[in-house]
């Protein structure tokens, strides 16, 4: 058990969601950045996608009721009773020690696993928290100072303190920043992309700011608008996140983990699947590029995640079995 | 929760005064798109209409047997397919998806029959005014073409359970409002365009309020969550009407 002793207003209980449902309008919500979800839990010894808190809103504030093996990963700055924690990194938590997480300038959300994994009841498939349908998580409702947060059985941790290399650092070579700070974000172009004549390409070629209406629904991006030549009229149709869609202001929404199911807008380009974590990490207030990308480097960019996140399981892995040997001795 | 994200759950039905620029049904063709690298959305050509939906039916019937789809998400006369994995061919993706069209055969699902008591007038039919005025008929007409219908499930999308029922007497078609109601309650019973639903959650809704009605259409701990499925039939009883 962990307890909640602080939180700012928007953290939630979140796993790889529950896809599955679309079809009778649910919501697969699900962490915005499901790599930081799946090394953290894969760092205390979860199936990677176990139940962890999503922290959006600092600082986060919690107590462990009894020696609880955590980590963190995300953008945070945390420490343990007031002792600085390496990012991306594993330890244990004492019984009565508290873990506080502070915001970091360059990622907006952060992941808190717990060995053994948040316990919440699953509906339809899912731990995740769906605001929109108020289940899931704890109530269907964002964490509150009070909370007492149930862990299922964790499998022994044989390492005392474990990290990784963020994955920002680890793929540099295949997630780039543009020299003036804005994020690439690969992406198709959709449906309607063609109706936008000579403003499809202004898409492409300008830097979106995400506008402070951004959540996890998705983000209003704030530029020079992109409009359609004629009016288009749209059937409703399913979506999914990193859907771009432009609405009758020119500005454009991409949906993200709590998106509807369905939409009516046009919609002109489709975010990468494998670039979507970087997204969910994108604050408010930066920019975005989108950049024309292709099935082929889709494929390398989800072979180059799943590289990585088989790395952290089979070296978690060793250097447990190495720690185990070494005690066994 | 407001959402400052709320769009239109169907912005064709905004377009009842002009014929509306449909921008894939030109063709004869159905139209293939994709959202990202894993998902492909398939339009059908032609009127948003029964048989055209029915199509769209047997197209989902048929893709559930892929082995490589994740997720099937039918919508209006369109249909969403999402691939588990990015495909190494997405031309090949789209030549598969026409086929399975181009084979699909109009399927009548025979579907249940749930019938919805419905509290006509009252507090909660905040738009019967503008309707009245609108179609020149009285509430009580407006009322009787309402429960006098039968309607067809075509989707559900939007809200966890929400129908989009079909069967709507043209005589009360009313496009959805520019600015939405901020807190329109769940069991609300609305007209949007050419369509009729029960509204399942509390919030934002450009649909136009007739009326309430206390079923509930969507439980997440059932092993069946949502009542409405594609292809049923809905009828609604008038329980009460308020004038």
């Amino acid at each position: 058990m962990i307890e909640i002793i602080d939180t700012g207003p928007l953290n939630t209980i979140q796993d790889l969601g529950r896809p599955g449902y679309r079809d009778i309008g649910v919501t697969a919500s699900g962490a915005m950045d499901p790599l930081a979800l799946k090394i953290a839990n894969l760092l205390v010894g979860n199936d990677e996608g176990a139940a962890v808190i999503e922290v959006q809103t600092f600082p986060l504030r919690l107590r462990f009721r009894q020696a609880t093996g955590f980590a963190v990963t995300g953008g945070t700055s945390a420490t343990l009773d007031g002792v600085t924690l390496p990012p991306w990194w594993m330890k244990t938590g004492d019984a009565g020690q508290v873990l506080e997480l502070l915001p970091s300038p360059g990622a907006a959300r952060a992941y808190v696993a717990f060995a053994g994994g948040v316990d919440v009841p699953i509906v339809m498939g899912s731990r995740s928290t769906s605001l929109r349908g108020a289940f899931g998580g704890v109530d269907g409702r964002f964490l509150q100072k009070g909370d007492a947060l149930p862990l299922g059985e964790a499998s022994a941790l044989s390492v005392d303190e474990l990290g990784v290399v963020p994955p920002a650092m680890a793929l540099q070579e295949f997630f780039p920043v543009a020299p003036d700070g804005s994020l690439l974000i690969r992406a198709l172009p959709a449906g309607e992309h063609d109706l936008f004549g000579a403003d499809a390409e202004r898409f492409w070629n300008q830097s979106w700011k995400i506008s402070s209406q951004s959540d996890r629904t998705g983000y209003r991006l704030s530029g020079e608008p992109v409009r359609p030549t004629a009016p288009v009229e749209m059937r409703s149709y399913g979506i999914v996140p990193g859907v771009v869609q432009v609405p009758p202001s020119g500005e454009p929404i991409v949906q993200m983990s709590d998106a509807n199911t369905a939409g009516g807008y046009p919609k002109i380009a489709g975010v990468l699947e494998a670039d979507l974590w970087r997204l969910g990490q994108a604050r408010i207030g930066s920019r975005v590029r989108f950049v024309r990308s292709s099935h082929a480097e889709a494929r390398a960019l989800d072979h180059a995640i799943a590289a990585y996140v088989d790395d952290v399981r089979n070296t978690a892995q060793m250097v447990g079995r190495a720690l185990k040997t070494m005690a066994g001795r | 929760m407001t959402s400052p994200l709320l769009q239109p759950t169907d912005s064709s039905l905004n377009a009842l005064a002009k014929p509306p620029r449909i921008a894939s049904a030109m063709q004869h063709q159905a139209h293939i798109s994709t959202i990202g690298a894993r998902a492909f959305l398939l339009e059908a050509p032609g009127d948003f209409d029964l048989p055209a939906q029915r199509r769209i039916w047997a197209l989902a019937h048929a893709l559930r047997q892929w082995d490589d789809l994740g997720e099937i998400v039918p919508g209006m006369t369109n249909l969403l397919a999402i691939f588990k994995t990015t495909p190494e061919d997405p031309e090949a993706i789209m030549a598969r998806l026409r086929d399975a069209w181009e084979r699909a055969e109009s399927i009548d699902i025979k579907g249940k029959t749930i019938e919805i008591g419905v509290h006509y007038g009252g507090e909660h039919a905040i738009d019967l005014a503008a309707l009245c005025d609108r179609s020149g008929l009285t509430d009580r007409e407006v009322f009787r073409l309402h429960h006098e219908g039968t309607y067809t499930v075509f989707a559900l999308g939007s809200a966890p359970g929400f129908g989009y029922l079909h069967g709507l007497d043209p005589r009360i078609h009313m496009p959805r409002k520019t600015v939405p109601s901020l807190r329109m309650a769940r069991g609300c019973v609305t007209i949007g365009g050419m369509q009729t639903g029960v509204a399942v959650l509390t919030g934002p809704n450009g649909w136009n309020s007739i009326g309430f009605s206390d079923l509930q259409m969507f439980d997440p701990t059932a092993a069946v969550p949502a009542i409405m499925a594609p292809g049923d039939t809905v009828r609604f009883l008038p329980e009460r009407i308020e004038l």
